[in-house]
């Protein structure tokens, strides 16, 4: 079995990104950027179905810069076995991806595909539900545990008041939560293996694909600060402030 | 201008998020309907009906909606899209789940988590953890919403509007339900409480996370919530995280006990009216955005603090 792991580029996790004052985006000039998090948890899980002898391959798929070449070959230094980007410098909204994915799919002809459950620069959340729905696949969202055998697949999955754990028949899309597993650090002689391993550049053009925006962003502006507030000296005081001044509680 | 709510709920009521999507669909037109799809769910569809700005609720029973699973609920909101402007559901585990699929199956796109509504084609959406706010415009053809709960005030109860029963979908038969694990609380619900009491890293046990935490939130009546560093350690269960990627509150009264705040916890707690964080770290960037801070040590001050609260 074939397993498709999407990756995007996105801001590093610990930066703080800034509004731009022309209200166009955040400012991303010389800020470190690096594989969502949720996409490196994705491909250490491909990678352990590989070692387990459930997957024959891990396949990473980028959409986007050419820089996202760095970020196909983190992947491969985890473990992926080749990188497939296609490239663009359209900005790529989440209909648009999982539409290359599709293509990408079929192509491979990939049975599971497990990728991240947002990516934390857009936080839509969006593109494996997309996918499945276009492949006609069934999904299961926001896995904190995967078994997958060779014509199954079963999932719990992180949902509003506990536990979910589905059954799904492969083919199918999988989209990882924080708790499915730990990744591993790179080490330095798989960071150079991988960059001997196959990296193919495809374009939206050549898989059919249109990815023409949507949707349009008017502007982007701060949320409203909140004002810090005070230190009180203790208890007594905190909760006197909390009757008489906050009156939050009574 | 005609909008579909997808309804959720647990076949006994609807949930809390749901008066809040409604909400939310009220600021776009007023043909509102509002679709119950379950197993045996009639009383939903009445609760429904009661629901203020609704003007036609939509009942499919059939044993395929039994475990609110996404595929064939996307299947089933495609069958009857036709004539909708707009199609809308709580940005919940469901809704996040369902409206992708129906946005791609449409060819359109998806607007996820909309705190505001500006026009009839303008959203405004946090991205970036909440660190920015994206006002972004859709000129497709039918647009499809998920609604963070938090942005809307839900819609009152009253009304007596008409249940008409719609046919079923198609069973897709793509995913089989093996079982859950619901956690029982009498507690008010994380994402709907006035008051949550939320505990972090500083806890140190899943023990002392219960034993300090517990006694304030039974005086208070507040739900239980947790940062990512104590779910991931153990102390609390998973649906108990708050932030960028859990769960999204903003309750009358929020308090924070040992959570230093990083920016994906501060992205799920930081609309709360007012926040409160016990911490003994002076430089904790929690106290940037606390109301009140008291520097103090958690395993006293929760218990004074209940001591005092009497």
């Amino acid at each position: 079995m074939k397993i498709l792991v999407p990756v995007k580029r996105v801001v590093d996790f610990n930066v703080k990104v800034r509004v731009r004052s022309d209200g166009a985006g955040v400012d991303l000039a010389n800020i470190k950027m690096a594989m969502n998090p949720f996409d490196e948890i994705a491909v250490e899980e491909a990678v352990r179905l590989k070692e387990a002898g459930v997957a024959d391959e891990v396949i990473a798929v980028s959409c986007g810069a050419a820089a996202c070449q760095e970020t196909l070959r983190s992947a491969m230094a985890m473990g992926a076995d080749r990188g497939v980007l296609v490239q663009t410098d359209e900005e790529l909204q989440p209909l648009a991806v999982a539409r290359l994915l599709q293509a990408i799919c079929k192509q491979e002809e990939c049975r599971l595909v497990i990728c991240g459950k947002q990516a934390i620069d857009g936080d839509a959340g969006q593109t494996g539900q997309m996918l499945a729905a276009l492949l006609g696949w069934p999904q299961a969202t926001f896995a904190s545990r995967v078994v997958a055998e060779h014509e199954r697949v079963t999932v719990t999955r992180e949902v509003d008041g506990g536990l979910e754990t589905l059954e799904l028949t492969l083919p199918a899309v999988v989209t990882t939560d924080l708790r499915l597993n730990q990744p591993r650090y790179v080490t330095l002689p798989n960071i150079m293996k991988a960059k001997k391993k196959p990296l193919v550049v495809v374009t939206p053009e050549a898989l059919g694909v249109s990815v023409a925006a949507r949707v349009t962003t008017v502007r982007v502006t701060e949320p409203a600060q909140r004002q810090a507030g005070r230190l009180v000296a203790d208890v007594a005081e905190l909760v006197d402030r909390l009757k008489n001044e906050a009156k939050v509680i009574a | 201008m005609t909008i579909l709510v997808l309804a959720e709920h647990d076949h006994q009521s609807l949930k809390a998020a749901t008066f809040n999507a409604v909400a939310a669909a009220t600021a776009l037109g007023d043909d509102i309907h509002l679709l119950v799809a379950g197993a045996d769910c009639q009383s939903v569809a009445q609760q429904a009906a009661s629901l203020a700005g609704v003007s036609q609720v939509l009942l499919v029973d059939a044993l395929q909606y039994r475990d609110q699973l996404a595929e064939n609920l996307a299947a089933l909101i495609l069958a009857h899209a036709e004539g909708y402007d707009y199609i809308l559901a709580a940005a919940s585990s469901v809704g996040k789940s369902t409206l992708p699929r129906v946005a791609a199956l449409l060819g359109v796109a998806q607007i996820s988590d909309v705190i505001a509504i500006e026009d009839a084609q303008t959203f405004v959406r946090p991205i970036y953890a909440g660190n920015a706010l994206a006002t972004v415009r859709s000129a497709d053809p039918v647009k499809v919403l998920t609604i963070r709960s938090t942005a809307f005030d839900a819609v009152a109860i009253g009304a007596s509007t008409p249940i008409k029963e719609l046919d079923a979908g198609p069973d897709l038969g793509l995913v089989r339900l093996v079982g859950r694990e619901v956690v029982q609380s009498e507690r008010p619900d994380l994402t709907a409480a006035d008051v949550v009491v939320s505990g972090g890293r500083g806890l140190g046990s899943g023990e002392n996370y219960h034993q300090v935490l517990e006694p304030l939130a039974d005086r208070l009546g507040a739900a239980l919530g947790a940062s990512r560093a104590a779910v991931d350690a153990g102390f609390a269960p998973n649906d108990y995280q708050v932030g960028q990627t859990g769960k999204i509150v903003a309750p009358q009264l929020y308090v924070a006990v040992g959570i230093s705040g990083a920016i994906q916890h501060l992205a799920g707690m930081k609309d709360s009216k007012v926040i409160v964080a016990v911490n003994k770290d002076p430089e904790a960037p929690i106290f940037q955005i606390a109301d009140y801070g008291l520097e103090a040590d958690l395993f006293t001050a929760v218990p004074d603090l209940v001591r005092e609260l009497g």
